[in-house]
């Protein structure tokens, strides 16, 4: 019964035409990248692109490599550590900017003045300021997700229905049950959303944190995913670029889908009956 | 019809029945504006009445007659302007737990199920007793939504939404129950259906309520006492008591002379004052209704 519905799901009209549209997308790379040996000419652009066949190859040679599994190990940690220091943060500030006037007019100012920096702009002062290349990846790891975060949670507990509170009130809350059982479920979904954004920038912040910085001190590919696309363009590999590209790609998909599902188990009234 | 109030004997014998006080609000010349100076609104103006206790009390007024406004000054969120509101000859300065409002639209709390929405008030005040889980239930039973107890409020009907809405403020067991509009929306006959499961929520405890609508057979089918608004800035033009028999139900409330008359009588008043809207105080307005309405009254007797 279950393995039915599984089968029936894994083989749905949706999944299925996803698998056919990466199998024509391969393909067609296929084809771009071979076009010197088989035309004659290369095709522009994808023409100087490795085929996917030369990348599987590297990519199976290097399944064996500890470095290459290092730099997984690396990268993800880095976006974990930056990523839940800005949820630990950025959550209750955006909450307490709601709820309090003066906290809120204290502290947004120079929050919207901080914002607009690209976390990239910060790298070479993160350097400076932290003792270790570590903590300034992170650092910097960090900012990528937190004013987002920040911002998405400060904008949904603004926007609640102010019936709601004048509901609870009506109906006896105390101030902080209505915090705990209206203002935080309420606000829940710009959490979630605001974290899956958070989540994206923080995977783009993270890997050009470690090409500008040199990949945290360690040698060879132990740097992470960042410094293992740097190290294959120094050394010539282009297979490996793009191996590291596509398990970027990969990371950043996988965490993604995890945010979202537990973000859809966290807020089950915004499901569909 | 009355399918609500078949079953209910069974739950009700082992969960008693809170006791309701008999309470009573009185408005006192309160009037209320916003904005100030050039931008000063009266919405209301000199309004004076009583909220009687016991009584289900309908307010029926033309939409922006400041109905909603009056309601925020019951419930304490806002302050009047002049004049004084009390409850059982105490001034209300803010919100208490002695009144409840149902709002125009929902208010149910969408990330909790019909259940938890019910039990947030006892739950709020730590009261999660026996006696309230037991009266929770009772209530998901007199209401009709005992199937739907662990449904979130977006996967209910508009009616559903409104008989949880009930159910959530009856639990508090509030002195004073204050309604706006709160079947507006509804189709005609879960609207109907509405007006037998409130009307039986009343019945069974007589406490007092306050009732604001814009329907004239919601009015008169729920109402002990109807206030008739004028236009704004709102007062109470007229009150009519309506002496119909309970329980009431649609089988014979609309076929009665006394329901009948009533409704004539608030019409008329109603449609004085939105003639008076319509032309809002020009002179050429005012005589083109007037005339108007002696050319609409001379057609009706050559009719017959
Ligand atoms: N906070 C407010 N500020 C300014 N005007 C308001 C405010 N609330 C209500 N009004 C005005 O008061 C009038 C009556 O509104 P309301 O009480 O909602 O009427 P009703 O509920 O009878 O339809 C409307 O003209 C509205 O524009
Ligand atoms: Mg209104």
């Amino acid at each position: 019964m279950i393995s039915k519905r599984l089968t029936k799901s894994l083989f749905s009209r949706s999944n299925l035409r996803a698998v056919i549209a990466i199998f024509v997308f391969l393909v067609l790379w296929e084809v771009g990248s071979r076009s010197k040996d088989w035309f004659g000419f290369p095709m522009p652009w994808v023409g100087h692109v490795p085929p996917p066949t030369a990348v599987l190859v590297a990519w199976y040679g290097l399944l064996g490599d500890p470095g290459y599994w290092q730099s997984w190990y690396m990268s993800t940690l880095r976006v974990l550590a930056g990523f839940l220091a800005a949820m630990v943060i950025g959550i209750p500030l955006g909450l307490f900017m709601a709820v309090n006037k003066t906290f809120h007019g204290i502290v947004f100012p120079s929050f919207e003045v901080l914002r607009p920096i690209p976390p990239l702009a910060w790298v070479p002062a993160s350097i400076i300021f932290w003792p270790t290349q570590e903590l300034s990846i992170a650092f910097v790891t960090f900012l990528g997700a937190f004013f987002t975060i920040v911002i998405n949670v400060l904008g949904g507990a603004k926007s609640i229905d102010p019936r709601f509170f004048q509901s609870a009130q009506s109906m006896g809350s105390s101030q902080w049950d209505v915090f705990r059982r209206v203002v935080l479920p309420a606000t829940l979904p710009s959490i979630v959303v605001g974290s899956a954004v958070g989540m994206g920038i923080t995977w783009e912040v993270v890997v050009a944190a470690e090409m500008i910085s040199g990949g945290g001190g360690t040698t060879g590919s132990g740097g992470g995913l960042g410094f293992f696309i740097w190290n294959s363009y120094v050394g010539g590999s282009y297979e490996q670029i793009v191996v590291g590209m596509i398990s970027i790609g990969i990371a950043g998909f996988v965490c993604s889908e995890l945010l979202r599902k537990l973000g859809g188990y966290l807020t089950p009234w915004l499901r569909k009956r | 019809m009355n399918a609500n109030t078949q079953n209910q004997s069974a739950v009700m014998s082992d969960t008693p029945k809170p006791v309701v006080k008999p309470s009573e609000i009185q408005v006192k010349n309160v009037s209320k504006s916003y904005g100030a100076g050039l931008f000063e609104k009266q919405v209301i103006k000199d309004c004076s009445f009583t909220i009687e206790r016991n009584k289900l009390t309908v307010m029926i007024g033309p939409s922006g007659c400041g109905k909603s406004t009056l309601i925020r000054l019951l419930a304490g969120f806002e302050k009047p302007t002049a004049g004084t509101i009390e409850l059982d000859g105490k001034r209300i300065t803010g919100p208490g737990r002695d009144r409840l409002v149902v709002f125009q639209e929902s208010a149910l709390f969408p990330w909790m199920t019909t259940h938890d929405n019910i039990m947030y008030g006892p739950k709020a005040r730590r009261e999660n007793t026996k006696q309230n889980r037991g009266l929770a239930e009772y209530l998901l039973e007199k209401v009709g939504l005992s199937a739907f107890r662990a449904k979130y409020p977006p996967q209910l009907s508009g009616g559903m939404q409104r008989r949880a809405e009930l159910a959530r403020a009856m639990i508090n067991n509030p002195d004073v129950m204050i309604l706006d509009e709160p079947f507006r929306g509804l189709d005609c006959m879960s609207k109907e259906l509405m007006w037998e499961y409130y009307s039986g929520l009343f019945e069974e405890s007589h406490r007092t309520n306050f009732f604001v609508t814009t329907d004239i057979d919601e009015a008169i089918f729920l109402a002990d006492r109807l206030l008739i608004m004028s236009n704004i800035p709102g007062q109470v033009r007229e009150t009519i008591e309506v002496d119909l028999p309970r329980p009431r139900r649609l089988a014979f409330v609309f076929d009665d002379d006394r329901a009948i008359a009533v409704k004539m009588e608030a019409l008329s008043i109603l449609h004085k004052e939105a003639m008076k809207s319509f032309s809002g105080g020009s002179k050429a307005a005012s005589d083109f209704v007037e005339a108007y309405s002696k050319r609409s009254a001379a057609a009706e007797t050559a009719e017959q």
